[in-house]
């Protein structure tokens, strides 16, 4: 007879994102085990697949001879209709087993819009939300990635966070919790031992009060609690865990290719980017290690494809060395190399070159702003000419299309630079019709304007976002500018960004609202098919909660809610940096100078470098 | 031209076509045996399914035409499913491995498996009433088409079919049905049970492709 599940599979879309089976899954007898990990990523199958966080620790978590970690996804809305249906309970991808069956829950989290799938993926487990009501040692949840330097507003959901790289803390965690069952001790214990690994926040040992116009007065720790808690880093890459045998998925998935990740940290200090302050500090992987671990995991995964990945991967000083390393290896073996978030400023023309000799990708700029003061304002240093020159030695080179990414919003933004915008794609068309030796099928431009979302832990983390209507206006003003002809014109919603500002800096009131919107059918909020910005809206008002206290300028001796959370780059720091965007002043990216962020001390063996 | 008859069962049903060539692609690659791939700036292997396969329904007998890249002359195919299955996913297992083989146009008939599950337990008289429906005069079963629902008599295209009970819940058909030109969607077996008989219809119903055949009635290769 058939099981459940193998009944309901027939009636959804892509079946084989739930069943597991793919090649290098990693299957061990649950008899032989002692921990046992439902490791939850909180999207669906093809987005979780592509996070290569969640691939590290499940090799990392697997290295270990006594832990089994499997996978857990967001299922899509047909089959959480079939779970909900026949009381289907959420199960991990090897075993089939049920979540509520694991010792530990964790998630790893990469951004804000997923908050919710967190809570609905509990709710489907049928483990309880709450924290607080969960009381064993069985069933701990915990949560990282790179969206939990403020994790307040998941503050009543999460046993405790894991701040910044896991490699090894993840080891430490399993350390401990083998410890505990072996030794039977109570859920508290655990917590109370666990608060003592650096890098480990239990946000219940935290109180926070809060001030009559609703900022926070104190947050005042418990249980011996440090004050603040440092994030981990990885001290040496090369010699960190990579996984180079690695689960192959037998459906195609967003980033169906080996991901090779070059380094980690940026050079940049683009003020608005959040990753480029927490990823500090810069520490490289060397040309040596990372051929070998291409070869590695092409060999093993038989993919046509690799990309290089970092959050600025021309920045890193080998680049020419080892893509032509890697040349040597794909050309032969038809193996496609691609070179993601190439910046304008040093795309050199025979790199392009060369990687075109495999197969030819597209070319993709984020000016993120339309003039060069705004752009000295966000410290993105690209400047109009670098931009118009690299287009021309494309469309020289037979290019056609070019893709860029702007934000609207930006501090300090005026109807100026969101006409610069249009200014300078009239300019790359020029450019074009200028040096363009392909003009067959004329020349595309798709432009695309986000919404800029202030993030915790930026030099715009005071900054207020500015209203939906006024986003919805200058987007309208772009809109009339913007040249019909060749471009394709794309825009946020401001809704969406409107609540991932709230919850990007919010505090832990936000988690009744999270609740509720959650049971009320709020899920898989980063999709157009399921995102309902009403729920969130009767959410806030049932909670009595305005969003906009969230979206407001906080004022810079305003307390946060993620003070107690420390990612190396200072504080004062980060004021610096927000009174240089003011005056547009640059800072010069860390290999020109130290600029005395402060995450260096996390990495004393230095240097901090790419 | 090599062929490989291969195997799709377990986690492997769910699977798609699509999803099946890549699967199939890069087990090649894992093995260390370059495709044929056309020139330009996407190549793309000659590789080729006969038959895709519907999502969900198992198979004993598929089959997959491809070419190796020059370098690979010496490779002997009979070696290759061995080295294949080393790389390949739960539920994807190759049987065989053979150079040249029939022009997929001789392949005419399809033996099939229809598992119906009653999970109260087989019906009394239900082998009896369910042999005798496919072995009338007419079977109307509604079938999906391009242009929406269409009526069609399935019995032309039903050379032969047993019905037996497997075990307490299980009643199974054994059919050959017309694998092209037209061909027969096995669900549609158990949809004209479902259909025709309502009280005889099954709490749920899996198909299995058991092999491929000629018009002599002999295994396809």
């Amino acid at each position: 007879m058939t099981t459940l599940l193998e009944r309901i599979l027939p009636t959804v879309q892509k079946p084989a994102r739930y069943v597991g089976g793919e090649y290098n899954q990693i299957v061990k007898d649950k008899a032989q085990v002692d921990v046992r990990v439902a490791f939850c990523f909180p999207d669906t199958y093809e987005i979780g697949m592509s996070n290569l966080g969640m691939r590290i620790l499940y090799g990392v978590m697997n290295n270990q001879p006594d832990v089994w970690c499997e996978r857990v996804f967001a299922p899509w809305g047909d089959m959480e209709e079939q779970m909900r249906k026949h009381n289907l309970p959420l199960w991990a991808l090897e075993s089939h087993d049920p979540v509520k069956d694991f010792d530990l829950i964790a998630f790893t989290v990469g951004y804000e819009m997923s908050y919710a799938n967190i809570l609905n993926m509990l709710n489907l487990a049928q483990v309880p939300l709450h924290a607080a009501d969960r009381h064993d040692l069985k069933n701990i949840v915990f949560a990282g990635g790179a969206c939990m330097y403020n994790p307040e507003p998941l503050a009543d959901f999460i046993d405790f966070f894991s701040l910044g790289e896991g490699e090894d803390s993840t080891v430490e965690i399993l350390d401990l919790y083998r410890k505990a069952k072996a030794e039977h001790w109570t859920k508290d214990q655990f917590l109370l031992e666990v608060s003592k690994i650096e890098g480990m926040y239990v946000p219940s040992f935290y109180e926070h009060t809060y001030n009559e116009d609703g900022t926070l007065k104190a947050i005042t720790p418990k249980n011996g609690a440090p004050k603040t808690v440092t994030k981990r880093i990885v001290h040496d890459l090369d010699h960190a865990y990579y996984p180079t045998k690695d689960i192959v998925p037998s459906t195609e998935i967003v980033h169906d290719r080996t991901n090779l990740e070059v380094f980690r940290g940026c050079i940049r200090g683009c003020r608005f980017c959040q990753a480029g302050f927490t990823y500090r500090p810069l520490r490289p992987r060397s040309v040596e290690v990372l051929t070998r671990q291409a070869k590695e995991a092409l060999e093993d995964s038989g993919n046509h494809e690799i990309t290089l990945s970092s959050l600025s991967t021309s920045d890193y000083k080998q680049l020419e060395e080892l893509a032509n390393d890697l040349l040597d290896y794909c050309a032969p073996r038809k193996i496609n190399l691609s070179l993601p978030s190439l910046r304008a400023d040093n795309f050199s023309r025979e790199l392009m070159e060369k990687v075109q000799k495999v197969r030819k990708s597209g070319l993709t700029f984020a000016p993120e702003a339309g003039t060069q003061r705004l752009r000295d304002a966000i410290n993105k240093n690209v400047t109009e000419e670098e931009v118009l020159e690299t287009c021309a030695t494309a469309f020289e080179g037979g290019w056609s299309s070019v893709k860029l990414y702007f934000m609207l919003g930006l501090p300090t933004e005026t109807d100026e630079d969101v006409l610069g915008i249009a200014d300078l794609v009239y300019k790359i068309l020029k450019t074009w019709r200028e040096k363009a030796t392909n003009r067959k099928r004329g020349c595309r431009i798709s432009v695309a304007t986000a919404y800029f979302v202030p993030k915790p832990f930026t030099p715009f983390q005071w900054e207020a976002q500015i209203s939906p209507e006024e986003y919805t206006r200058r987007q309208r003003l772009l809109k009339e500018h913007m040249p019909a002809k060749s471009v394709d014109y794309k825009w946020h919603e401001s809704s969406l960004s409107r609540l991932e500002a709230v919850l990007a800096r919010g505090d832990r009131r936000l988690g009744a609202v999270l609740e509720h919107a959650v049971l009320h059918g709020a899920k898989l909020d980063g999709w157009d098919e399921y995102f309902r910005y009403d729920l969130w809206l009767d959410a806030f008002q049932a909670c009595g909660i305005d969003p906009d206290f969230y979206t407001r300028e906080r004022s810079e001796d305003e307390l946060l809610p993620w003070d107690t959370i420390d990612v190396g780059v200072r504080k004062q720091f980060l004021q610096k940096e927000r009174k240089a965007a003011y005056a547009s002043t640059i800072t010069p990216d860390c290999r020109t100078q130290c600029t005395g962020c402060g995450a260096n001390l996390l990495y004393p063996e230095g240097p901090c470098d790419a | 031209m090599r062929r490989i008859l291969f195997e799709k069962t377990g986690n492997g049903i769910w699977i798609s076509h699509l999803d099946l060539m890549r699967i199939l692609q890069r087990a090649f690659r894992r093995s260390g045996i370059l495709l044929k791939h056309t020139q330009g700036f996407n190549p793309h292997a000659f590789v080729s399914l006969a038959l895709p396969l519907s999502v969900g329904t198992a198979s004993r007998c598929e089959l997959l035409d491809f070419e190796l890249a020059e370098s690979e002359a010496a490779v002997d195919t009979s070696s290759l499913p061995e080295r294949l299955n080393a790389a390949l996913p739960d539920g994807i297992h190759c049987v065989l491995g053979y150079d040249g083989g029939r022009k997929l146009k001789e392949l005419t008939h399809l033996q099939v498996e229809v598992r119906l599950e009653y999970d109260q337990g087989v019906p009394a008289g239900a082998v009896d009433a369910i042999d005798s429906l496919f072995h009338g005069e007419t079977l109307v079963v509604e079938k999906r088409s391009k242009n929406g629902p269409v009526e069609q008599d399935i019995l032309p295209m039903i050379q032969e079919l047993i019905v037996s009970q497997e075990d307490g819940n299980t009643v199974l058909l054994s059919a050959v049905i017309c694998a092209q030109n037209p061909s027969l969607n096995p669900d549609l077996l158990a949809k004209a049970v479902s259909t025709h008989l309502p009280d005889l219809a099954p709490d749920f119903a899996k198909s299995m492709r058991i092999e491929m055949l000629t018009q002599d009635g002999t295994p396809f290769r």
